[in-house]
Order: C-alpha cells, then structure tokens, then sequence
C-alpha cells in the first residue's frame, strides 16, 4: 500500500553544507537551540575553569611549589570564579531555564526570542571580553595578563594606581555586559511564564521548575541592576577619574563591598533556585510519587527569594560594622535556613514510601540533598558572626561555597543533565558511564572539599600561592589535590558520554521515563513549533491525567 | 512508556492572560529601578563628603522649569495614548509631538546646566565625589531620557508615514510606561539631588 511505502521510506533529509547549518545556528530565535547553545557554551567554560582550578590544585599540592608564579596564581583564582559564576553555572541555568520552560507551560516559544537571543549573544561576548584579557590585559605592547583583583574585586585593588593595564576593564566591561544579558533572559523567562501559560495551567498548576525559574528571573532584576551599575561606577572611576571608590578623595571602598554583596548573596540563591528546580522535577519522577507539600514548596521559594536581599553584609562581618548592623545579618542569614529547611523536608517527604528508581538523574539528586545539607549547616556555622570573625577568608569559606555550588548546584545541574538529555537529543545517556560519572565525581567531591574544611580550621588563608611546611597543612592540601584529579576525570568520562551518548545512543522515545510533565509529551528532540496543538491541562500533572483517565489528578487538587 | 508523541487537547476553557509587552517592560522598570536605587544610595550616602569644592549649595540652581516640562510630558504621552486606542489619529500625532519637544526641553536644560557647571563653576566629574556622584547620577537618568527620545522619535516617524493605526495603542502605551518610569525617577532624583543635597 502507498501509506506503508511512505512509512517505511527513512526520513532522511539531504545533509545541508556546514556553513549552512551554522548560519542557521548564528541567527536562529529558537528557544531550544538557544538553550542548547546556552549549556554548550557553559560547558565550554567548565572545562576552561577546570583547568585553571588544577593549575592552582596542582600549585598547593606541596609547600613551596613554583608550578606557577604567584601573579600567574591570581589570575587563575580571579578568572576561575569569575568564570564559574557567570559564565558557566548562569549559562547552565539559563540554557535549561530557556529550554524547559516554554515545553513544560506548553508554549511555542519564549515571550521575546529575539531579545532570547541578543541576551545569549550578550553573555557569549561578555565571556570572549573577559579572556580576551589573557592577549589583550597590559595592551598591545605589554605581554598580556588576566584580571587578578579576585572576583569580588575589592576596592582598591581595582583603582588605577594598583590595577594598571586594561585587565581589570575587561573584567567589568565583561560582567556588564553579560549582566545585560543576565536581565534580558530574567525579562523573557518571567514575562513567558506569566503571558505564555497553555490553556488551564494557572500558577497554582505550573510545575515547580516553572515557579522556581520564574522566582529566579524576578531576583536577577534586582540583583544583577545593582551590580551593573556598580561596574559603571567602577568604569567612570577608571576612565573619567571619578571618586566612588577612591578613599583619598573621600569615597569609599566599604560602599563597593555593600554593592557587590546587595547582588553577591542573591546571586547564589539565583544558583540554586534553579538548582531546585531541577531536583523538585526529578525526585517525584523517580519516587513514583507527586512532589510533597507543591504549595509550600511554592512559598519557600518565594520567601527564599525575598530574605535573601536581607543578608548581603555576612559576607563582610569582618569589615567592622556596627553591632546591630551585626546582629541584623546574622538574624536574617539564619532566617533562610527555615525556608531552605521546608524543601529538604518536602524532598524527603516525597520520597518518603515511593518507589524509588536509583537512575543516574535520581543518584545526583540524591547526592545533592545530602551534600546540600552539610553546606547549609556551614552556612550557619559561618552566618554566625563571631564564629566567622575567625575563619573569615580562610579555606573554610571556600569549602564551604564550593559545597554549595559544586556539591549542591553542579550535582543538580548534572542529574538535569542526565533526566533531560534525552529529551533534548532524542537518545538516551550511557547508564554505565552515567554511574562511573556520578561515582568518581562524588568521591573527587568529598575527597577535595570534606577535607578542604580542615586546613581551613587550621588557620590556611585562601588565595595564597603557596604555604611554608610545619603547619600540618601539607597531608590535607595533598588529599585535596588528589581529589581534584578523580572529579577531572569524572568530567572526561561526562563529556564522553555526551558526545558518544548523542552518536550511538540507545533511543529514548519521547517519554522514557514515565514523566508527568508537558515536555515528555512531544517527540524527542521536540519539533521547532513544540507542539502541534497547543495542550490543555487540568492538573499539575497532566501526563499523569492521560495516562491514568481513571484515577486523574485533577479530582483531587 | 509509552512513545508516541501525546496530545492533550479540551475546549472551552475560559482563559485570559496578560499581554507580553506590558509585562516585559514592568519587568525592565524593576530591573532599572536596581541600578537607579544603588546610584541614588551613592549619591546619598556621599552628600557632603567631598574633600575639596564646589559645594553643591555653592552651584546647583533649582531646575524648576524642566522638571515641570518633564512632568507634564508624563501627561502628554498618556492623552497622546488615549487618543490613539479611540482612533483619533491627529490627536495622537499632536500629544506625541508635545512629548517629544517637552523631552527635548529637557534634554536642553540639561545640557545647558552641565555647560555652566562645567565652563563657568569648574565642576567636571573628577573634580570631588560631588561631581562624580552628580553627572553619574543626572547623566545616567539624561541617558534613559535620551533613549526614550529615541524611541519615541521612531513612533513619529511611523505615526508620520501612517503607519501608526488604533491597534497599535497597545504597543504606544507599552513605551509610555517607560517614559512614565524615567519621569517618576526624575522626581526621585530632583529631591535627592536639589533638595536633600543641596
């Protein structure tokens, strides 16, 4: 018959020429594609950042070291967290936040795509102006250098007298204008969310990775404004002679902490919201169990959004404020932990009797609910003012926000990773590899940043290029380094499955993992229109409602 | 699991959401509301702590008249807007027009204020933390001024070639929120700096 011929022929497409695809990529207004080059271009600077936190492991390996020299040192820890921070972890959750969020509200597209993808060029410039530095820091005729002023830039180290060159203006030109970027994509996710919703779907009944985006986007407006316009002042400082941060002509460096940290401290519960996003969508899933307590979860985050714009100035209790201005911050850092405390609970809530699937998404997640404990009880530890008197800028406080961000947000980051990626490609990541992955990064993790605490307590400060023998920092340093290797390694083995994992993967089908959610309802990878009628739905979990007409949510929400 | 793509499809349901536009610039405005806020904490906090002089009671003059054009700009646009959701196209081009001229009035003003200062008083931006905290501050809201000139220019040259129709009052009244924005930082900004600070 005609229509078994027409079935059974291959879709094959003739293959277009490279330049024609990557015309199609350069000027593409896809969500989806800009999502993916959001995460590609985040995984690029991983691996970039990678390699200059191993230059530094590799540095403090022993006492005495002259692996690099000590300014080559401050460059890597000023372009490693600078990197890390805005342009591989943001990008990440931008990419997932730009691919998920139209699929699971059942959108076509996001509310503006072309302001989409001016913000992503934006921040891809902003990430070239900042390594540019490396060729272009001490102009033309110098050799070159990378910033070196640390990534909360402290004034005065950034005032012309100590900062002399152009390293220290590709560091700010690069945040303000990936800053830019930051706020375009805030503006687009939050508009989507609130004028894009598929039929039925009202806030109560948008998923969580919804809610939680959206929370995210509204604290980057607030948060990434100030930092833009403290880059400006920095600008005027050092282009126009201007006084905001100049100490001799009255100004005040104090003020730029406060302006820094106003966006610093949010910006890590920018980081992580996201980061529960991604573990409130996959826990349930892998539980057999809709999520626990949806409206307070929803209000958690809420209220995380809110305190977080009270507590800046932990970050600054040995700067010598006044007492209350003390008591006032510790209060409010303690007061995060209450909403942050709701979700672990809720997480274990719903796992709680569920029929749990150990697959590699679940196994991060896993792990991140744990390690993402120990670092808020660091948190506290360190939200205490006289106990952060002592350890202030030592490796405690590394070890305690490396927990945060790679022990908490890159270990959500990878299960979003493995949950999503078939959706995304179509094919399925390698289980095995997937589990050498998750095993080798867990101990890498713990054997770095457990025991990265411990030097810390001894008195080692951060950001020394190296460190005399006799303090019994040596063992623990070396366990570090040694560390650092096994979570390298598990990074290869992750970037292998990726692309061996979209070549020869085994096919995922469009719901591979009996998800309830209205991404699993489209084909994998999903077609350029998303949908080709635009859903309707009456529950949280309309997949659920097909799936299961006899027993459908929507009788009990 | 099952692999066919699934539709969920059901009619009828009453559904309502708000318009693009308007959320995306209130969501614009609060982010600028973050960089104004953090300049105006500046300013504020550096009143009167300038090592060396002029002094701002010594050089500012109150700027009554453009702040009262500025304003009253705020009203123009909106009847402008108005006009234009009734179909009464000429009314529309006439408000918009005197929105325009009153912004550039005030742009004037401006440019006029920063030649005395900087031509008859000595004050540049490097001269004390007054100045930098001054022209940083003035400057950034001149500059949000001058953008919304621009986009408002753009919609007279469209209004001027017929191409501006009554469905497009929506779109009008998206850019007059912005305008709306730069005028009530205007405010915020004429007490900071010529009222407190002076």
């Amino acid at each position: 018959m005609a229509s078994d011929a027409i079935a059974l022929t291959p879709a094959r497409v003739a293959s277009r020429p490279l330049v024609e695809v990557l015309h199609d990529w350069l000027i593409t207004v896809d969500h989806k594609r800009l999502g993916l080059m959001y995460i590609g271009y985040a995984l690029l600077f991983l691996i970039v950042a990678g390699i200059e936190a191993m230059i530094m492991r590799i540095q403090l390996i022993r006492p005495h070291n002259t692996f690099v020299s000590p300014e080559t040192f401050n460059r890597m820890f000023t372009m490693h967290g600078t990197t890390m921070i805005f342009f591989v972890t943001m990008p990440v959750l931008f990419g997932f936040a730009n691919y998920l969020v139209p699929l699971m509200i059942g959108a076509r597209d996001m509310a503006f795509p072309r302001l989409n993808a001016w913000s992503f060029w934006m921040t891809a410039f902003g990430g070239m102006l900042l390594y540019f530095s490396f060729l272009g820091g001490s102009g033309l005729f110098g050799a070159g250098s990378a910033p070196d002023v640390g990534w909360f830039a402290y004034a005065p180290l950034t005032a012309r007298a100590f900062s002399p060159g152009h390293s220290t203006d590709y560091w700010t030109l690069g945040l303000l204008v990936s800053g830019f970027g930051s706020i375009g994509t805030s503006i687009n996710i939050v508009t989507t969310v609130l004028c894009m919703r598929c039929p039925g779907m009202t806030l109560g009944k948008m998923p969580l990775l919804v809610w939680m985006n959206m929370v995210m986007g509204g604290m980057v407006f607030f948060a990434l404004g100030p930092l833009s316009a403290a880059q400006i002042m920095l600008i005027v400082d050092r282009y126009l002679g201007g006084h905001f941060f100049d100490t001799q002509a009255g100004g005040s460096a104090v003020l730029w902490m406060h302006f820094f940290w106003i966006f610093g401290h949010p910006e890590v519960y920018i980081l992580v919201i996201p980061a529960f996003a991604f573990v409130s969508e996959i826990v349930p899933v892998f539980s057999r169990k809709a999520i626990f307590g949806y409206p307070v979860m929803v209000a958690a985050t809420v209220a995380i959004g809110f305190v977080s714009f009270s507590v800046w100035a932990h970050h600054m209790f040995a700067v010598g404020m006044p007492s209350y201005g003390n008591a006032f911050f510790v209060l409010t850092t303690m007061l995060v932990a209450i909403p942050t405390g709701i979700k672990i609970f809720n997480w274990i809530g719903t796992m709680w009797g569920g029929k749990l699937r150990f697959a590699t998404p679940m196994l991060f997640c896993l792990a991140f609910l744990f390690q993402f404990l120990i670092a808020g009880l660091t948190g506290i530890m360190l939200g205490a003012a006289p106990f952060n008197w002592q350890l202030t800028n030592s490796y405690f406080v590394v070890a305690h926000f490396h927990y945060v961000i790679v022990g908490g947000i890159l270990f959500a980051v990878f299960g979003a990773f493995y949950y999503w990626f078939p959706k995304m490609t179509g094919r399925m990541l390698s289980e095995t590899l997937g589990k050498w992955h998750f095993w080798l990064f867990v101990i890498g993790f713990h054997l770095t940043f457990d025991f990265m605490h411990i030097p810390g307590l001894l008195g080692m400060p951060r950001r020394i290029y190296t460190y005399e023998p006799g303090r019994g920092w040596e063992s623990w340093n070396l366990i570090v380094s040694i560390g650092a290797v096994f979570q390298g390694v598990a990074i290869l083995i992750f970037v292998y499955n990726l692309i061996s994992s979209y070549l020869i993967g085994r096919d995922a089908g469009s719901d591979p993992w009996d998800a309830w959610t209205l991404e699993w309802s489209t084909a994998s990878p999903p077609p350029a229109y998303n949908f080709a009628v635009v859903p309707t739905v009456r529950s949280r979990r309309p997949l659920w409602d097909v799936k299961h007409p006899e027993d459908p949510d929507w009788k009990y929400e | 699991m099952s692999t066919a793509p699934v539709m969920l499809t059901e009619a009828n349901i009453q559904w309502r959401l708000p318009s693009r536009g308007r959320v995306g610039m209130l969501c614009l405005i609060a982010a600028e509301t973050g960089i104004f806020s953090i300049f105006v904490v500046a300013y504020l906090f550096y009143i009167g702590k300038s090592v060396t002089g002029p002094m701002p009671a010594d050089v500012l003059e109150l700027p009554i008249f453009i702040s009262v054009c500025l304003l009253s700009s705020s009203l123009t646009i909106h009847l402008a807007v108005k006009a234009l959701s009734r179909g009464r196209l000429g009314v529309f081009q006439v408000w918009w027009f005197a929105t325009i001229a009153l912004g550039l009035i005030f742009l004037i003003g401006t440019a006029r204020e920063w030649h005395r200062l900087l031509y008859e008083k000595g004050l540049t931006i490097s001269t004390n933390l007054f100045g930098t905290t001054y022209y940083s501050l003035v400057g950034l809201h001149a500059s949000h001024v001058t953008i919304g000139l621009v986009a408002l220019s753009i919609v007279m040259t469209f209004a001027l070639l017929g191409k501006v129709k009554p469905e497009h009052a929506e779109r009008t009244e998206v850019l007059s929120l912005y305008w709306h924005f730069v005028d009530v930082v205007w405010i915020v900004v004429f007490t900071v700096v010529y009222i407190v600070g002076r």
